[in-house]
């Protein structure tokens, strides 16, 4: 009867970290973007770092079940540093994003026990209270973040030394795109490794996973200070991509906004982030410019159409669909990456 | 001479203000199991509760290998080798039956391929999801999924309860091997007294938070009035038989 949990462990990331085909084929078109989309680079690039952002909600609410409405305070902030860093000490685009990510995390970790006090409301309640907290500190400290102006003057070297930011967002994309799929690659490894499954057992039933020995509040704390990082990745790309930091970043409606997007894509399986910033920030381009006054109640509306068909079912539909056209068994609900 | 493995001393514990368990003491001394038997209401559920550390202590305390761990979070006592199969189960059923596993395994002889080996069922269903599961499977994997923490004592709120005859057989067939053959100190908490007293070496019975009998599973075998006085069975209808 000998064996460790490691050696299951490593058998079983090995068999739930394979690549499904969707998966290929969606990494494909992404970086297949680069060429064929040339004149769309500017939006592409920032529905990837939407997207990025939503991914990192997703990894505290999908995975551990932990609800915020003040997630954007992480992305702000990592805006905020990643603008002032490049501004104040040096424009080097990898060190200013990697500390950013260091410096949000930091800041995911001080509020993650504030976050381990009460359960649902309350954590919105106090994750928006973060929010707006950095919020009116970013607006208030003029000297430093431009307060209402924005954060001006932000200039950034080339990546790697070699590649310059240009005028229609390609290394923008680029860039963005090859940083949000390495963080994918690590977050899809965290989310089917124990640590992932016993995040998954949290939000199934904190009590019992207690019980059974799973460090309930640790966990939180990693997976928050975690998130919090990858938002602030997401932040100083946009930071850097655009150069410019406005109090936009820290608002409210950008943690809403992503919010919704996970609303739209699903969560607890990662890929949810990604298929929301699409829809929505598709929709959101397309429908404003249609009609410009009125995009928001469009979005709105089927937002609420969105909610009361069902996603699942949704979804399901379309696969039941695919497979009929294909000739094939219909398919059970399920999932790409872990989650359910 | 050796601590005994687990050691409650005039434990009283309950839920909010309502005292469930009052002045309860007793010694399990390691390899060896305690049936805990009793009526509904009798505060079975709370014991166990109380050893995993989810109710409120209010109380005596609890010695586990020599050491205090009245005060210590139920995650620590689980990992410090205290495993709890609940009476509703509680399957995570956003996870398959491995993932169940592998989320709280810890070192030791109990693997999740050895535990695939005591219930070759769940090795058949490794990929399926928790909600997928019958209540014989769930049943089963609530066990493995304790076992895999490789603890020294594994407490079981009624693991018989509304499983076919068949599922019973099957899991008693286990628990005897575990507490049998491996040797695992177990506390089974169960209300039909015929079901277990075959597995465990020894017996309580509970009345109102309080012990009110205590012996030798045998002697209660041998002798069942203790059952139908403070169960309301009749030996004949307790249906108990000898397992040992």
């Amino acid at each position: 009867m000998q064996g460790t949990p490691i050696d299951t462990a490593t058998r079983h990331l090995a068999e739930t970290s394979r690549w499904k085909p969707l998966e290929c084929a969606f990494w494909l078109v992404a970086f297949g973007a680069i060429w064929l989309l040339p004149s769309h680079h500017l939006i592409l690039n920032e529905i990837i770092i939407t997207a990025l952002f939503a991914m990192s909600l997703d990894l505290i609410l999908g995975y551990a079940g932990i609800a915020s409405l003040g997630h954007a305070a992480f992305f702000g902030f990592g805006a905020y540093f990643a603008g002032i860093f490049a501004i104040l000490v040096i424009g080097d685009p990898l060190t200013g994003l990697v500390l950013a990510m260091l410096a949000s995390g930091a800041l995911g970790f001080i509020t993650s026990f504030l976050v381990l006090r009460g359960v649902d409301l309350a954590r919105l309640m106090v994750t928006l209270g973060v929010a707006l907290v950095l919020g009116e500190i970013a607006n208030k400290m003029t000297w430093l973040t431009g307060g209402a102006d924005g954060l001006q003057g932000v200039m950034m070297g080339p990546v790697l030394g070699l590649f310059e930011f240009d005028l229609y967002g390609r290394t923008a994309y680029v860039y963005s795109l090859v940083v949000t799929f390495l963080l994918f690659l690590l977050a899809r490894r965290i989310v089917v490794s124990p640590f992932g499954l016993s995040l998954r057992t949290i939000r199934d039933n904190p009590l019992r996973a207690r019980a059974i020995g799973i460090p309930v509040n640790r966990r939180l704390i990693a997976v928050y200070t975690l998130a919090a990082a990858y938002a602030g990745a997401a932040g100083a790309l946009l930071a850097q991509t655009t150069q410019f930091v406005s109090l936009d970043v820290i608002a409210l409606h950008r943690s809403a906004d992503v919010l919704l997007m996970l609303v739209i894509g699903g969560t607890g399986y990662l890929y949810g982030g990604f298929a929301g910033a699409i829809v929505f920030k598709v929709l959101q381009d397309v429908i404003s410019n249609w009609t410009p006054q009125y995009w928001t109640f469009w979005i709105g509306l089927i937002l609420v159409i969105l909610v009361l068909i069902g996603r699942e079912r949704m979804n399901h539909q379309a696969a039941v669909l695919w497979a009929r056209l294909r000739g094939k068994p219909e398919p059970r609900p399920r999932t790409i990456v872990g989650g359910h | 001479m050796a601590e005994p493995l687990l050691q409650l001393a005039q434990l009283s514990a309950g839920y909010g203000l309502a005292r469930v368990i009052n002045d309860v003491s007793l010694t399990l001394e390691a390899g060896r199991s305690l049936a805990v038997l009793g009526r509904n209401g009798t505060g079975k559920t709370t014991l166990l509760n109380t050893i995993i550390g989810a109710t409120r202590h209010l109380g005596g305390t609890i010695r586990f290998e020599g050491r205090d761990i009245t005060k210590l979070r139920s995650d620590l006592r689980a990992r410090g080798g205290i495993g709890w199969v609940p009476q509703e189960r509680n399957i995570f059923k956003s996870l398959t039956v491995e993932e169940n596993l592998t989320a709280v395994a810890q070192p030791g002889a109990w693997d999740v391929e050895a535990v695939y080996r005591l219930f070759p069922r769940l090795k058949e269903r490794r990929g399926n999801m928790g909600n997928q599961l019958s209540g014989g499977e769930q049943q089963m994997l609530a066990v493995a999924r304790a076992l895999v923490l490789n603890p020294r004592l594994i407490l079981l709120d009624e693991p018989t309860e509304g499983l076919a005859p068949i599922i019973i057989e099957e899991l008693l067939a286990a628990l005897k091997r575990i507490t049998r053959d491996e040797g695992l100190s177990a506390i089974i908490v169960e209300q039909h007294a015929q079901k277990i007293l075959g597995v465990t070496d020894a017996a309580i019975i509970l009345d109102r938070g309080a012990i009110v009998h205590q012996s030798t599973s045998a002697s209660l075998i041998a002798d069942p009035a203790p059952l139908e006085t403070h169960l309301g069975v009749t030996g004949k209808k307790a249906g108990v038989r000898g397992g040992h």
